[in-house]
């Protein structure tokens, strides 16, 4: 039957993300957003709260709780509120841990999972992206070739976060033309780790330009092994988490030139008293809405494991373009407060504009 | 638990539906917009038998919903000029004691065909309907009604064509402000009730819209909807108005449930079109790998899925008796505008396929534009969802 509310157990979680994105992310955003650094403290906290872990089978070492997109969609929702950055860090692990969860072997799951049931955050992430115009996810300029019984692995990435912390990588790459995932271990020889990239936005997450040169692997390390992975899959399960993410930063815009357009007053009244500004203020909180919904909608397919890649697709345009003109008016309802970074719009609106080219970078 | 899953019940209501639909509607819906004074009636007869097998009775919950966008889908004209208690129904359910919902709506289906309808906008109000105007006048026993009020869907039908049943809004004191605006049902047939001008249209022209005249139009006590008292708490007390948008929160989330089906006919045409001469929408693909075309449909799409979701928020809060006037109000402001978008550009999209009165694209256009007019226009609707999220009266916005 068609419902619109989360259950007990969701809502419980989200207050606790609430929480903790209004107590630990709110109170900090600014300054990583400056420096570029995040907290180890405030990862290894948001990691105890076990939203990722808490998926893990107990056989590898989990809680063995159910792993739900629409969970997912409401945490990378709230989390997101708080911060973009942050929130990428956090669930970094998780673009090697579902996958592998979902469409790993047995080996693999034995090998890779346990590493991140412990109470410490371990870097994890996964390379899909690549540095050219013209970038697909399903036609990768990055090759995988079987070789003498081993996976040789030739391209360029970029937009790996966390590259230069993680233990293990996975790296999507065109097999014969079509896309699998490949695990690589750090410091496997021919992968080379760049400078850290310097971007409009989520400033404070740790993202790198990797190399692979001839890179060589087991034959064993292809995510899903022989039967591979369902790559349509996975990057619906990233469009939708990115879907869900982008309505938090949104929400955040929105709430904050709302309280801003009743305190800021101008000929004698609050500009929120103008439809001018009232109006954009009311299809912010109707587009925010109802891209939520969406992503729901979404992540409700992918939980019955039905095909999602329109609805994802669709979300995820819609979601892109929701935030850059929500960001762009919170902006703008702040007028020349909107540009100075003392205010928080500005960082939104970069972060926003990002959405479009995060393909990959998150998952929930 | 969040769950988007139909009912078999609303399966099957669903499927019903999109039959008559398809069966019934489509292949006259030409006919009788280009017929604007001949009545469907061998349509209605065949409704009303329905009806009163009990296929057809209607509902404020979430089915009524996804069975009015598959008539809806069928043409928007039609659907709204087949007989049912329509707007004035809603008002009687929304603001009515149990014992006139019996008497007004409780023989509903016997006899023969019947509709309602509701008489809010006057020529000096539209959308501020706290300036009206028409009065009613507590003389002895009996409300006296005096006013002319226009805009009235279904009107004729209800008024001269069965024994049906408008609600009327008036004024009991003029100097109440909106506190004493109350409505009033009057039936068919009542002396001083007098229809006149019928509209023509640039849509939904196979459903009537009329101008009814109130001559010391005299009808019982009983008959009013809510309490007759006007209660003076301030200077804003507007009991008598919230009751008007306590109807509206009700009737919103249809007429965006109605967009949704004029939206997905047209989108629904526009695929067809496209798979028959092999275009392909590519879903999974980057942006920059799209052609226009493609992002245009998949805009469409995600316009019509986005005004759907909302509406079945605002009607899953109404089934559950929570309040929904920001909700109610977001449905029809979205659906009204996206609705408006999806068939101005399916006509662009199929040239002279869209143009042409050989296909009903172009149809579907001039009646989707009701959508984001009639129940309070898309601006109206941005109004409340706008005081709603900063919490102002409408003092604070104006």
């Amino acid at each position: 039957m068609i419902s619109f509310s989360p259950s007990e157990e969701q809502q419980m979680i989200v207050t606790m993300v609430k929480q903790f994105a209004n107590d630990e992310m709110r109170k900090i955003y600014r300054e990583c957003d400056e420096s570029g650094e995040i907290p180890n403290r405030i990862i290894d906290t948001a990691w105890g709260l076990g939203l990722v872990s808490t998926g893990i089978p107990e056989e590898h070492g989990g809680l063995g709780g159910e792993h739900s997109a629409v969970t997912g969609a409401l945490i990378a929702e709230e989390l997101a509120w708080g911060d973009l950055s942050m929130t990428m860090h956090i669930l970094c692990p998780a673009l090697m841990i579902y996958p592998v969860l979902e469409m790993g072997t047995e080996e693999q799951k034995k090998k890779y999972l346990p590493a991140f049931c412990e109470e410490k955050y371990k870097a994890a992430t996964a390379a899909l992206i690549e540095p050219r115009f013209g970038f697909d996810p399903y036609s990768l300029s990055t090759t995988a070739t079987l070789k003498d019984g081993s996976y040789v692995l030739k391209g360029q990435k970029c937009y790996v976060p966390l590259a230069a912390d993680a233990d293990m990588l996975l790296v999507y790459a065109a097999e014969k033309g079509k896309t699998q995932g490949f695990i690589i271990e750090k410091g496997t020889k021919g992968l080379e780790i760049g400078e850290r990239e310097k971007s409009m936005g989520i400033k404070a997450l740790a993202t790198y330009e990797l190399t692979l040169k001839d890179c060589r692997i087991p034959r064993e390390n292809r995510l899903g092994g022989e039967k591979g992975c369902d790559f349509g899959r996975i990057m619906n399960c990233s469009r939708i988490a990115l879907s869900a993410m982008a309505v938090g930063v949104a929400r955040a815009a929105f709430e904050y030139s709302r309280d801003y357009a009743k305190e800021r007053v101008a000929f004698g009244e609050p500009i929120a008293s103008r439809q001018a500004i009232a109006f954009m203020l009311a299809e912010m909180a109707i587009e925010v809405d109802a891209t939520r919904l969406m992503s729901w909608e979404a992540a409700w397919k992918l939980d019955k494991k039905e095909e999602a890649t329109k609805d994802a697709a669709l979300v995820k345009a819609y979601a892109d373009e929701m935030v850059l003109m929500v960001t762009d008016r919170a902006v703008q309802i702040l007028g020349g407060h909107g540009y100075i970074r003392e205010h928080p719009v500005e960082l939104w609106l970069r972060n926003g504009r990002g959405f479009v080219t995060f393909d990959g970078m998150a998952i929930v | 638990m969040i769950d988007f899953e139909l009912t078999p019940e609303q399966k099957e209501a669903i499927s019903a539906a999109h039959k008559i639909a398809e069966e019934m509607l489509r292949p006259i819906s030409r006919y009788y917009d280009e017929h604007e004074d001949e009545s469907p009636k061998e349509l209605i007869d065949k409704m009303w038998e329905g009806r009163r097998e009990g296929s057809l009775m209607g509902g404020l919950d979430m089915t009524a919903a996804l069975r009015t966008e598959e008539m809806f889908w069928g043409d928007a004209g039609l659907a709204l000029a087949l007989p049912s208690p329509g707007l004035g129904g809603a008002a009687i359910f929304a603001t009515g004691t149990p014992e006139q919902m019996q008497r007004f709506l409780g023989n509903y289906s016997e006899g023969g065909p019947k509709w309602g309808a509701m008489a809010m906008t006057e020529t000096g109000c539209g959308s501020d309907t706290s300036a009206i105007t028409a009065t009613a006048v507590l003389d002895g026993n009996e409300w006296v009604l005096n006013g002319e009020k226009i805009f009235i869907t279904s009107g004729k039908r209800a008024m001269l064509d069965s024994e049906g049943l408008v609600v009327v809004w008036a004024t009991v004191d003029k100097s109440a402000g909106r506190a004493g605006m109350k409505s009033f049902v009057v039936p068919a047939g009542t002396p001083g009730a007098k229809v006149e001008k019928k509209e023509k249209k640039l849509g939904i022209r196979a459903s009537d819209t009329v101008t009814i005249v109130f001559d010391n139009c005299r009808i019982p006590f009983e008959n009013i909807l809510g309490s007759p008292e006007v209660r003076k708490i301030d200077k804003t007390g507007t009991a008598g108005f919230k009751k008007a948008m306590a109807t509206f929160d009700a009737t919103r989330p249809f007429i965006a449930a109605q967009a949704l089906g004029v939206g997905r006919a047209a989108l629904d045409f526009v695929k067809e079109t496209l798979e028959k001469e092999g275009i392909e929408i590519r879903y999974g693909l980057p942006r920059h790998k799209l052609t226009a075309l493609e992002r245009d449909v998949m805009d469409m799409e995600s316009n019509y899925k986005a005004a759907k979701l909302l509406t079945l928020r605002a009607f899953s809060l109404m089934s559950q008796m929570l309040p929904n006037s920001l909700e109610a109000s977001m449905a029809k402001a979205k659906a009204g505008l996206a609705i408006t978008k999806i068939t101005q550009k399916a006509v662009e999209i199929m040239g002279p396929l869209g143009y042409s009165r050989k296909c009903l694209l172009e149809k579907w256009m001039r009646d989707g534009k009701i959508n984001d007019i009639f129940e309070g226009t898309g601006q109206i609707n941005m109004l409340v969802v706008a005081r709603r999220v900063l919490d102002y009266s409408r003092e604070q916005l104006k």
